[in-house]
């Protein structure tokens, strides 16, 4: 699939935004973290810079933005549709919650509780959502899983972990135990699983041109595509990268997103932390970019792919 | 009723009528324009609602040429429709017809994601998603003559290898051919369960085989005519 930036800017932005609030929120609620109600309003102003940010990156790459506000119309259906119905019920609890910590400080009455918990809730249905466009689709083999949507929260929750560390480093000048240790945890559980998603789809499976074409008894190839340059199919199913390429960009996108940070945690330092954090952000940028460049169309079999 | 196309396999020659019929007809249609991007330059680009490719089958000396056409399927379990999140893709409940609602689109191109047959193409100008009406401006058109009421493919097929007809009614042509040819379906296994069904080639000895014969057998042979007479 061709890796459009505004969709790899989109997703991880806004994973991030929605993993920050969930885990400050769910810290605030249970106690188990520190409080002060400036790393709060931090950390919420800057999940939701990152989420509105992502959100309008998404709109970029519509063809005809004019009718995005019909997207809100096929929710029974439609994963898209319903992340963004989620995606702008989300606001009004978020905002409400953080005008209340704004305002009454970190000890804040039950209503702007329950608006947290339900803005974290939010959070989670709306990045499961975004997670199920991809995991609904028959056609990528390397997208219909269920590691997809472990992926997309585990990864969302994981940078969410740092950001709010970070933001505890800056906002407090000094870092919080349990968050570090928060954060760690879910590196590790990050790298697992997207570990476990790159031997899952290196496993031959799926359609093959012969399903494609109805010879399932003999060899197929592909002599002409009837088109002397490329069409829309080409350019939307047909990017490939070479085989190298992507063993290095994996390395690349482990090392980034899991093993420096990490490395970076373990110095328990704030001016770390904040590196740590903004190298997990590139990191899943390289993350979602393989994520679309090793996913493999059906399509790619009419154009005389051998195998999905 | 289920109307969708039959695509005899055995008889296509590849020549792109359908193609182009396809593209005249519906540039000016209910979803026309059909939009081209740089037409006449070095890489045009542009939305087309049928394709035809080009397949070696089997091995020399058995292989054989099959050119395969391919719009869409007008599937029974369409999941470009589940996945569009503006309405803009319907499939109707009378005929079975999957189409694109201009006015409603918004161009996210998540529809020809979940289509695995290729039939959808954004439009370059447009921003819109683009795809075979199975001509609905033409099968009910009852200004047209009745033996044209079928799609614009359908019509200029100079080998008949494109059949149109209602696939619900067991006595229609396009069931019997079905019925008769063995018809299949493309990527059965995904499970959309596609209406256009494809007619595999008939099971025929490719190219004549030239036997050697000897001097002997040949000698042979006219004697026998001669003394058969
Ligand atoms: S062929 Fe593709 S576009 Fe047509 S109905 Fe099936 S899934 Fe939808
Ligand atoms: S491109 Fe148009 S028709 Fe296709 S899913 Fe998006 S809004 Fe629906
Ligand atoms: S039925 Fe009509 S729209 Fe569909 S491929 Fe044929 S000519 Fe094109």
């Amino acid at each position: 699939m061709h890796p459009a930036f505004s969709v790899l800017v989109f997703t991880v932005m806004s994973g991030a935004g929605y993993g920050l609030i969930t885990l400050m929120v769910l810290g605030h609620m249970s106690g188990f973290a520190p409080q002060e109600s400036g790393v709060l309003i931090g950390g919420g102003v800057l999940a939701l810079v990152m989420i509105t940010v992502g959100l309008l990156s998404s709109t970029l790459h519509l063809a005809n933005p004019k009718n995005a506000w019909r997207s809100f119309s096929r929710f029974k259906t439609s994963w898209l549709s319903r992340e963004a119905v989620f995606a702008v019920l989300f606001y009004p609890f978020t905002l409400i919650y953080l005008l209340g910590v704004w305002l009454q400080g970190a000890d804040v009455g039950t209503f702007v509780a329950l608006c947290g918990v339900v803005s974290s809730v939010l959070a989670m249905v709306t990045l499961f959502c975004t997670s199920m466009i991809y995991a609904s689709l028959k056609t990528i083999r390397q997208w219909n899983s269920s590691l997809t949507p472990v992926n997309y929260i585990a990864l969302g929750l994981m940078s969410g972990s740092l950001l709010l560390a970070a933001v505890q480093a800056i906002v407090a000048g000094e870092l919080a135990g349990v968050q570090l240790q928060m954060a760690m945890g879910l590196l590790v559980l990050g790298a697992v699983v997207k570990v476990v998603y790159l031997f899952w789809i290196g496993k031959p499976a799926g359609s093959t041109i012969n399903t494609a074409t109805g010879f399932t008894q003999a060899s197929v190839r592909l002599l002409d595509q009837g088109h002397t340059s490329n069409g829309f199919l080409n350019n939307e199913f047909g990017y490939t990268v070479e085989a190298n390429k992507l063993v290095r960009l994996r390395l690349l996108m482990l090392a980034l997103a899991f093993v420096v940070p990490f490395l970076l945690l373990l110095a328990a330092s704030s001016a770390l932390t904040v590196i740590a954090a903004l190298l997990v952000i590139a990191g899943l940028l390289v993350e979602r970019w393989l994520f679309f460049a090793e996913a493999r169309h059906v399509v790619r079999l009419f154009h005389g792919d051998q195998r999905t | 009723m289920r109307l969708g196309l039959v695509v005899d396999l055995d008889t296509c020659v590849g020549c792109h009528g359908c193609a182009t019929a396809c593209k005249q007809w519906n540039t000016s249609g209910t979803i026309g324009p059909l939009s081209d991007k740089d037409p006449y330059g070095r890489n045009p680009n542009g939305a087309w609602l049928n394709r035809i490719r080009t397949y070696e089958v089997d091995d020399s000396p058995n292989s054989k040429t099959v050119h395969m056409p391919m719009s869409c399927m007008h599937c029974d379990d369409a999941a470009c429709v589940t996945v569009c999140p503006t309405g803009a893709s319907y499939k109707r409940s009378e005929d079975g017809i999957v189409l694109v609602d201009q006015d409603k689109c918004m161009g996210c191109n998540l529809c020809s994601w979940a289509c695995p047959y290729g039939a959808r193409e954004l439009d370059p100008q447009e921003g819109t998603m683009k795809k075979c009406t199975l001509c609905v401006d033409r099968i009910y058109d009852e200004k047209l003559p009745e033996d044209e009421r079928k799609p614009a493919c359908v019509m200029t097929c100079p080998t008949k290898s494109r059949v149109f007809g209602d696939f619900d009614d067991p006595n229609s042509e396009v069931s019997k051919l079905v019925r008769e040819r063995a018809g299949k379906q493309l990527l059965p296994e995904l499970g959309y369960n596609p209406v256009n069904t494809y007619l595999p080639p008939r099971n025929k000895p490719v190219v004549e085989q030239y036997q050697p014969v000897s001097l002997k057998d040949t000698v042979k042979g006219w004697v026998n005519k001669v003394i058969s007479r």
